[in-house]
């Protein structure tokens, strides 16, 4: 494997053989790896290193009820395609079930989710969809009726993170399979190094998270290229809905996507290097993780004595939406790190609404 | 987080000041006067005019507040991590650039100072140490004019006889000397060696690792006992970050800390906390000449990381800080402080002077097991794969087995022959450390990796 130059895209379609099973026409490069290979070993490779993943990292036991976060969008919709397909190929003996949340977005969300609900029928998958209105009783664009386009997406991460989990436990599912690519999950390492956050950057390439809190969530793609998973999402001629959320205004991608994919570009493997480096990190293990109890209203997990939900809620009800954002003192006045995220550092980061939230 | 607050306080003081002034204002003329300057002083001394210019982390300082400041950052780095001790014999890594300048500076004034005192003190108990100074000639390599780096040698050698007594000794030692005593021979080995690696950033990468060889050649063969580079904050942010990219995120934390005594002379790295615009300055102020010599721009992996750091560093002047500061918080080895010495050398007087702030206890004196190119810690896979390999191999195939998994992607061939032929170009030093800790340790190899291991059974003899 030499670094790509680029130019080997004229060569293609030459005639040139595939070079896994040597007998039909190679279509495409190979992201990951650049060989030239056909479609349907494509489909194969695709596969079977999923596949992989989950038997070598037992994501799954027999029997186990799983929820798949659907957005609509490639990930989660080549996700819940392949694990259908996975899980009657070589009987996982799982129930796949679709878990979407409304966030109540006009034109971006309602769109969305007929996409969804057009995958349960093709799938055959059962659908749940929570919605931020019936959870919390205000949808993202009332919120930003009220807020602006500032700090917006705090609300929203913070609310589907914990929207994600009461889906899954009115589901009543073992565990949440969420999208997460290598790229996602490369970048994140990145920014954890540039924004100083240790304990995160230990625990961010964990393949299963939370198994300590209510529902485990996991990452089929953990080592899934974001460029395979378009090209799988395209040849298979899947139906999924590309369109950015309207909240996030600016579509120009962090300056830590455009370095991995740079990287990328001169040499594929960078990607899982970044994520090896990630797994190999020597943290010690006394690196400090804020102690873990319940929020004192709502019942869910909470390092505080509300949970961040509560918190930014009351601000919303009480017409304060300033109310735990940033390091104005809150309802948790003895809180001692001031949540930051989000806000600041926008400009390295790339998926602002909170679809990072490991 | 010091940076963050500092850069942030400089802009609200002002502000502070400025919002003061101005109720003030206009009621005297003497005291607006009195104001204008006050606006316009040095924020540690308050009475000289901070340098104009640069950035807003410098530009606060007047000159001498700025010197100092940065020599504070040096001193603080050599002392509390015990760096140089009075009978230590020191050589300084130069490469003309502007870090290495400065290192060359900060290192000369501690020994001037150090004469100054054993001058004047009574019993002379404290001896002063030495000073020597090295320049790789890398001519073999890079696309220089003969006559240029000719020039630059002879500049090289007014600067470092330039400074004051005692006399330092520059050494001039060409690259391909790591590969062979002769010149012409070492100059095609040399050659053959980095032809076959067909990874740009590969190449680049051994380079490096060539240079540091050669230094440690230089250190040993003439009595040095520490080794000081130049590397400062902003080149190893650009270390981390590419570093992660190549996957070396295990060993990473051993090659960013004040010391690293994993080499026979332990290397120093006392600018750590200094950025590379501020070494910049400190040159620009004091007139120390810099020559730019094997300035070939980074291609491959290194140049884009390095574009990214810079980038970084524009929209946040904090954030190579940031990144050293976190790698840094990764557990670093055994190897990154200077080994205890137990020998009844070191008189009472410099024992006392010893201050380790910094230096806690070794927890863990794991034995390491080292890749023989870039000479990193290698993780469990690489180990394991070590021990897997099996009988009958050539002797090419065992180094190649031996090497972490990043060199063996960017650095050795994958075709056989052509690793055969780059085994047989190898420096004579890189394929001893091979032989050294590759298969004379198995058994201690396979210890570290025991629970990692399936079956008992022990196939290999």
């Amino acid at each position: 494997m030499e670094e790509a130059d680029g130019n080997g895209k004229s060569m293609k379609g030459r005639g040139r053989l595939c070079c896994i099973c040597s007998k039909r026409r190679a279509a495409l490069k190979r992201p990951k790896t650049l060989e030239q290979i056909c479609r349907e070993c494509f489909y194969e490779v695709f596969e079977e290193e999923i596949h992989q993943v989950i038997v070598e990292n037992q994501l799954f036991k027999p029997g186990e009820r799983i929820a798949i976060g659907a957005s609509g969008g490639k990930d989660s919709t080549v996700l819940a395609y392949v694990l259908s397909e996975l899980n009657q190929r070589h009987n996982y003996g799982l129930d796949l079930f679709l878990l979407s949340v409304d966030e109540g977005i006009t034109g971006y969300r309602d769109d969305s989710l007929e996409t969804v609900k057009r995958n349960e029928i093709q799938y055959g998958l059962p659908l749940k969809i929570v919605s931020y209105k019936d959870l919390y009783g205000w949808t993202m664009d009332e919120i930003v009726k009220m807020i602006g386009l500032k700090n917006n997406c705090t609300f929203c991460g913070v609310f589907r993170r914990q929207a994600l989990d009461r889906g899954a436990a009115l589901l009543k599912v073992d565990k949440l399979a969420t999208g997460h690519n290598a790229d996602d999950i490369a970048e994140t390492v990145l920014l954890n190094i540039l924004r100083g956050d240790i304990a995160r950057l230990s625990r961010c390439t964990s393949i299963i998270t939370g198994e300590d809190g209510p529902i485990p969530r996991c990452k089929p793609f953990k080592y899934t290229y974001e460029k395979e998973i378009v090209m799988y999402a395209y040849f298979k001629r899947l139906d999924y809905f590309s369109t950015e959320c309207i909240y996030s205004p600016n579509a120009y991608r962090g300056f830590a996507r455009e370095f991995i994919k740079d990287l990328e570009r001169i040499r594929p493997r960078a990607i899982l290097d970044i994520i090896q480096s990630g797994e190999d990190f020597r943290i010690s293990t006394s690196t400090k993780m804020p102690e873990q109890g319940t929020c004192e209203r709502c019942g869910y997990i909470s390092s505080q004595k509300w949970c961040k939900a509560c918190v930014l809620l009351e601000g919303l009800n009480r017409g304060l939406p300033k109310l735990g954002i940033g390091r104005s003192r809150g309802l948790n006045d003895d809180r001692k790190k001031g949540i930051k995220e989000n806000i600041g550092t926008k400009s390295i980061e790339s998926k602002q609404c909170g679809t990072l939230d490991f | 987080m010091a940076c963050n607050a500092s850069s942030c306080q400089s802009n609200c003081h002002r502000n502070e000041e400025q919002a003061q002034e101005e109720e003030f204002g206009g009621s005297a003329n003497s005291i607006s006067n009195y104001n204008d300057r006050n606006l316009n002083v040095c924020v540690k001394c308050k009475s000289n005019e901070p340098i104009s210019g640069g950035n807003a982390e410098d530009g606060r300082f007047c000159a001498d507040c700025f010197r100092s400041n940065l020599y504070g950052k040096f001193r603080l780095a050599v002392i509390s991590n015990a760096m140089i001790c009075p009978t230590d014999n020191v050589l300084v890594a130069f490469s003309g650039g502007s870090s290495s300048r400065v290192a060359l500076q900060f290192v000369h004034e501690m020994q001037d100072k150090s004469q100054k005192n054993f001058d004047a003190s009574r019993d002379r108990s404290l001896p002063v140490f030495g000073v020597g100074v090295a320049f790789i000639d890398e001519r073999a390599i890079f696309p220089v004019s003969s006559h240029e780096i000719d020039k630059a040698i002879q500049d090289f050698r007014s600067i470092v006889s330039a400074l004051a007594p005692p006399r330092k000794e520059l050494h001039v030692v060409p690259i391909e000397n790591i590969c062979s005593s002769s010149s012409s021979d070492g100059r095609d080995r040399l050659k053959n060696l980095l032809d076959a690696i067909s990874d740009s950033t590969g190449k680049e990468d051994l380079l490096l690792h060539l240079r540091m060889l050669s230094l440690q050649k230089i250190a040993s063969e003439n009595g040095y006992n520490r080794v000081v580079l130049g590397s400062c904050t902003s080149s190893i942010a650009c270390h981390v970050i590419s570093a992660i990219v190549k996957g070396q995120g295990y060993s990473l934390p051993g090659d960013i800390q004040y010391v690293d005594a994993r080499w026979e002379i332990p290397v120093v790295l006392p600018l750590r906390d200094c950025l590379t615009q501020e070494l910049n300055r400190l040159c620009h102020l004091d007139g120390l000449k810099t020559v730019e010599l094997h300035k070939v721009p980074y291609s491959g992996i290194n140049g884009l990381v390095s574009s990214f750091v810079t980038l970084l560093q524009k929209e946040n002047p904090s954030r190579e800080c940031t990144i050293v500061r976190t790698a840094g918080k990764l557990t670093p080895f055994h190897f990154n402080s200077i080994p205890e010495k137990s020998d009844s050398n070191t008189t009472l007087a410099t024992q006392r002077r010893l201050k380790k702030y910094n230096l806690k206890p070794n927890e863990s004196l794991s034995s390491e097991s080292f890749c023989p190119v870039c000479n990193s810690p290698l993780n469990k896979s690489d180990l394991l794969r070590q021990s897997n390999l099996q009988n009958h191999q050539t002797s090419s195939d065992i180094f190649g087995a031996a090497c972490c998994s990043s060199c063996r992607f960017q650095i050795l061939p994958k075709d056989p022959s052509s690793m055969e032929h780059f085994y047989t170009h190898l420096p004579q030093p890189l394929v001893a450390r091979a032989k050294r800790g590759g298969y004379g340790n198995l058994s201690l190899l396979r210890e570290q990796i025991q629970d990692c291991l399936i079956s008992d059974s022990e196939d290999e003899s």
